[in-house]
């Protein structure tokens, strides 16, 4: 199913420079937040919103569209540069992330912020919400798709799992869940803190189609949610192997910048890096 | 006084097939107690619109909320112990924080869940509902008046915390009375001494009036069954017109209805009062009656409250 040119990926990858650029500005404006984990999930929400998911960023309350949960709340920087490049709101608006009376809180708000299905931030809740979305597309007879993205450190929660054998009980095949397998958690590499592997293994076990990808492939996640959607009974997980604070060399597989903003010095060094101009 | 005795299980089984039948919107959730809870009455009829979550009520709250987002009416039940502390942090983030279309209704509440014992009795679940932003708290008095409330709260579209009983509970309404959720009913009149319960303390609060009135004193009797958003000034002029007040409600004294009447008081208007409830302390197993008696919960706890208010009036 490789039915894309090297022009289309090209330019869904500049969208994600942008996107990352955005992230790091906004973290470094708002003097915190979570780099690391916003940066390893770029690809993956670049590829949903610019090419993967039906919706319409003029009407946010389009009965028919495609449904995205952030599990992983403290991604937010990157969910709103998504939605901002998408054109929820203006890009101008990024800047005020974290800041009084923003409509751009720390982790996501559905009532406060245009294109943000479900209100996150407090680990493990993200799946079960998007359950209860694909039950009520069931309901409805629509044939809209629900898309989470799961961080690894919250396979540690339990009700991750309970969400895991509901989705299978229920038959949610219009669910996927990407699990964005950075490896690393807030006290260290997940293998350390609470072993999880192995986890396809699970996920499998749990009744779910496993599919492992290179989580930063724009290709490749365009080809794993496509076969998730030929799936039919049972809902599909997607382990997308990526790198914590992907495209910032010194970010990358850091520890440090799991929940840091960076110094002035290191975030010329990061947007020299993205390719942008520094704010 | 000679009660009739029904179950408010029963009535919310019965209240929630009507909605079924007259809106395709409302879904049912439980976790695997819904023939306990009376879902079950829902889930037989509308199969398609039931969905158990079992033993797992975080899954089932969260659940809940993509189905709220997604339009629809949705009510949780579950044993009121699982349907709150287990399921605390679900609640605020997803229910309360998001100001969604969720009613939890949770039975088998208070200490007179019996034999069980502590580790089913909640008796901090007011407590616990109250302080949520955007959560609304009511306590239906008997199996009429929680018929109405199911049928008026699923006219909202926000979060509301419904405690209902696992025992039968005297019925203190009339079937065809009209309920206004967020206005407290007074039962009776009186200008010596005010008597505010919620739930199965209310029936206890008609007994104590009629013993007082066999000493001249004329209690006011209070059915308070919206606990939030309270209903201040039925509070504040009882408590103006009889000088002193009385609570009682199947519930710690921390921080459930008696404590939100007495901030209320304290900041409008301040009188003698006294709160009848559960010390600081869990419960045990036994019959009702003898756990009502044990923990304070009886009419004569009440008449006794009463009296030492009316001392303090003078």
């Amino acid at each position: 199913m490789e039915i894309y040119d090297g022009e289309f990926i090209s330019e869904l990858e500049a969208i994600a420079r942008r996107v990352r650029a955005h992230a790091v500005t906004m973290i470094y404006q708002a003097g915190s937040g979570h780099p690391g984990g916003s940066l390893s999930a770029a690809d993956i929400l670049v590829a949903l919103y610019f090419h993967l998911m039906k919706h319409d960023p003029k009407r946010p309350d389009w009965p028919e569209r495609d449904r995205f949960v952030l599990s992983k709340g403290h991604g937010a920087p990157a969910l709103y540069a998504v939605l901002a490049e998408a054109g929820y709101f203006p890009s101008a608006e990024l800047e005020s992330l974290r800041k009084l009376g923003s409509r751009l809180q720390g982790h996501p708000c559905m009532r406060k912020t245009p294109g943000v299905e479900m209100s996150t931030g407090s680990l493990g809740h993200g799946l079960a919400a998007g359950n209860g979305m694909a039950l009520a597309a069931k309901l409805d007879r629509k044939l809209h798709r629900i898309y989470v993205v799961c961080g690894d450190g919250e396979m540690d929660v339990g009700e991750t799992w309970e969400a895991a054998m509901l989705a299978s009980h229920y038959k949610l095949d219009n669910v996927t869940a990407y699990i964005d397998r950075n490896k690393l958690q807030l006290d260290g590499p997940t293998e350390k803190i609470m072993s999880l592997e192995p986890l396809a293994d699970k996920w499998k076990a749990f009744g779910w189609h496993v599919i492992e990808i290179n989580g930063h492939s724009m290709k490749e996640i365009i080809n794993a949610t496509n076969e998730a959607r030929t799936i039919k009974g049972r809902p599909t997980a997607i382990i997308c192997h990526t790198i914590k604070g992907k495209g910032v060399s010194f970010m990358e597989g850091s520890l440090h910048f799991h929940g840091k903003a960076p110094s002035d010095a290191e975030y010329k060094q990061a947007i020299k890096e993205l390719g942008a101009e520094p704010v | 006084m000679t009660w009739k005795w029904e179950s408010q299980r029963n009535q919310y089984g019965r209240a929630l097939v009507e909605l079924g039948k007259e809106r395709g919107d409302v879904v049912v959730l439980d976790a695997d107690l819904s023939s306990s809870t009376r879902t079950s009455d829902f889930a037989g009829a509308f199969p398609e619109r039931f969905f158990n979550c079992g033993i797992a009520e975080q899954n089932m709250i969260d659940t809940a909320a993509g189905l709220a987002s997604s339009g629809k009416t949705v009510f949780v039940s579950t044993f009121a112990v699982f349907g709150t502390g287990r399921c605390y942090d679900q609640i605020r983030q997803s229910v309360a924080y998001p100001k969604l279309n969720i009613k939890i209704v949770a039975s088998h509440a208070g200490i007179t869940v019996g034999g069980d014992g502590a580790s089913h009795q909640i008796i901090e679940d007011l407590a616990l509902m109250r302080v949520l932003p955007n959560m609304s708290v009511i306590v239906p008095v008997d199996s009429n008046e929680t018929y109405k409330v199911v049928k008026t709260v699923a006219e909202t579209k926000e979060p509301v915390y419904v405690r209902i009983g696992r025992a039968d509970v005297p019925t203190v309404t009339e079937r065809d009375a009209p309920y206004e959720m967020q206005k407290a009913t007074v039962m009776r009149e009186g200008d010596d001494v005010t008597l505010i319960g919620c739930g199965i303390m209310v029936s206890k609060c008609l007994e104590a009036a009629d013993e007082l009135a066999k000493h001249g004193i004329a209690a006011r009797v209070i059915n308070l069954h919206t606990i939030k958003p309270l209903d201040e000034k039925t509070i504040v002029k009882a408590a103006r017109e009889t000088g002193g007040v009385v609570t009682a409600e199947e519930h710690s004294v921390m921080m459930g209805m008696g404590s939100a009447v007495a901030m209320c008081l304290v900041e409008n208007f301040h009188v003698p009062m006294k709160r009848v409830g559960i010390p600081d302390v869990f419960g045990e197993s036994g019959a009702c009656d003898e756990l009502m008696e044990r923990y304070g919960l009886t009419m004569e706890n009440i008449v006794e409250a009463a009296h030492d208010v009316l001392k303090r009036k003078k």
